[in-house]
């Protein structure tokens, strides 16, 4: 019953184009068909957000969308954002202020604190909890984790760049 | 875990969709944050996928008068942002921000979660507190079921093989207030009330939305939801404490209503 299909998608602003199993999930396509492994498996039903990727730029679960439905979307990961410089604060800020320890689930993280850096508002301490409520860190107890997305924000309203 | 195999078609056509979802072993997939989980969990193993998110129309917003039409492919995202719901059908938009976490609102839809029903899921019972209509389509044409009549059991509603839900027509106006108690910002809620002018449907608290009309006092009230709720415990929760929870949340919706006025 299962066929294979070709997809052509832009990831990290390069096209490519594949032959994919409908099964696929996009996140094992990126790692194992890209090589892309800085978005992380670890739940594969949604619950966890280590595979939060860009897709036409909303931050979607890796695990909960299939290759075949990234067919003509853009997709961007962590390797994309950190390479274009677009994660350079908050991956200083995390940096500083400890926000990782094993770092499986910073790379997803990163991608949603990023999310809630673009909305350009000045959210309060339990509005970022809310916004990374969908990401695990079973390190940090996540505290060290607001305290660098708080800090990103802050200096981005305080010196009006964002 | 991974998905099993299955074959996946993306139809650009609601006739083309309802062809491709009378084959054996066919099903929908919209927004997919729900089947996927289940696909991967080996819960399900549909034969082929209609990805129905190319079908033209089924995003639409519009207001005509005192409705406000939703096509089932708008997700939680455009709910939760969109100026024209929070204003027109309030109670949806409140519901909107507590439906799991921001990059699974992203793609999750309307239609979807009405479809699957299930019994934790605030869009039912909003669509139940707000007498909604749900538009389906099927190769035989359109019907509307009303919200009361279309949620039958635990994930099962009046939909039948081979149809589609394509609208959900809500209508606009009145005072609403939606409260919702989980264990973490997102999660399923351990219960959860919409409650719209004299209606308050409560959810997490059996198979289906349970409504509970209003009485003449909120004490009265509280007696009739300790009388018509029987909610099952869960994994961390005595029936005991879901009905003193609800009977909270209750307090909390009356308060709201009655201070809005």
């Amino acid at each position: 019953m299962e066929h294979a299909l070709d997809i052509t998608l832009t990831v990290n602003g390069t096209q490519v184009s594949r032959r994919v199993a409908p099964r696929v999930h996009l996140v094992d396509f990126l790692r194992e068909e890209l090589g892309l492994t800085g978005s992380h498996i670890g739940c594969e039903h949604g619950v966890c957000g280590a595979c939060t990727i860009r897709v036409n730029g909303a931050i979607v679960r890796g695990c909960l969308m299939l290759a075949v439905q990234a067919n003509g979307c853009s997709v961007d990961t962590i390797e994309g954002l950190s390479d274009s410089g677009e994660l350079k604060d908050l991956q200083k800020a995390f940096h500083e202020k400890n926000a990782l320890q094993c770092g499986f689930c910073t790379p997803g993280m990163l991608m949603a604190a990023q999310d809630l850096v673009l909305k350009n508002r000045k959210p309060t301490r339990e509005e970022i909890r809310e916004h990374i409520s969908g990401n695990y860190c079973r390190c940090t107890g996540y505290q060290a984790i607001v305290d660098a997305i708080e800090e990103v924000i802050q200096t981005k309203v305080t010196y009006g760049k964002g | 875990m991974k998905a099993p195999s299955f074959a996946y078609w993306k139809p650009r056509s609601l006739p083309e969709a309802l062809e491709l979802l009378a084959r054996p072993g066919a099903k929908i997939l919209a927004g997919g944050q729900s089947l996927i989980p289940s696909l991967n969990m080996r819960l399900s193993s549909p034969e082929l996928l209609v990805d129905i998110t190319g079908l033209p129309g089924l995003s639409k917003i519009e207001f005509r008068k005192e409705t406000a039409r939703i096509g089932a492919l708008t997700t939680h995202a455009q709910i939760e942002t969109s100026p024209e719901i929070a204003k027109q059908v309030p109670l949806l938009a409140a519901a909107a921000r507590h439906v799991a976490h921001p990059a699974i609102r992203n793609r999750g839809t309307l239609g979807g979660s009405l479809a699957l029903a299930d019994p934790a899921a605030e869009y039912p019972a909003c669509a139940v507190a707000l007498q909604a209509s749900i538009v389906v389509a099927s190769r035989k044409g359109e019907r509307r079921v009303k919200a009361d009549d279309f949620f039958r059991g635990l994930f099962e509603t009046d939909l039948k093989p081979g149809e589609i839900l394509v609208a959900v027509e809500f209508p606009t106006g009145g005072r609403s207030a939606f409260f919702e108690l989980a264990r973490r910002q997102g999660d399923y809620a351990i219960v959860g009330l919409a409650a719209h002018d004299s209606r308050f449907v409560f959810f997490g608290v059996g198979g289906t939305p349970v409504l509970v009309n209003t009485r003449k006092s909120l004490d009265e009230t509280k007696a009739a939801v300790k009388k018509e709720l029987d909610p099952p415990a869960d994994l961390y929760h005595s029936s005991a404490t879901k009905l003193h929870l609800a009977g909270v949340l209750l307090e909390r919706a009356w308060n709201t209503l009655s201070t809005s006025r």
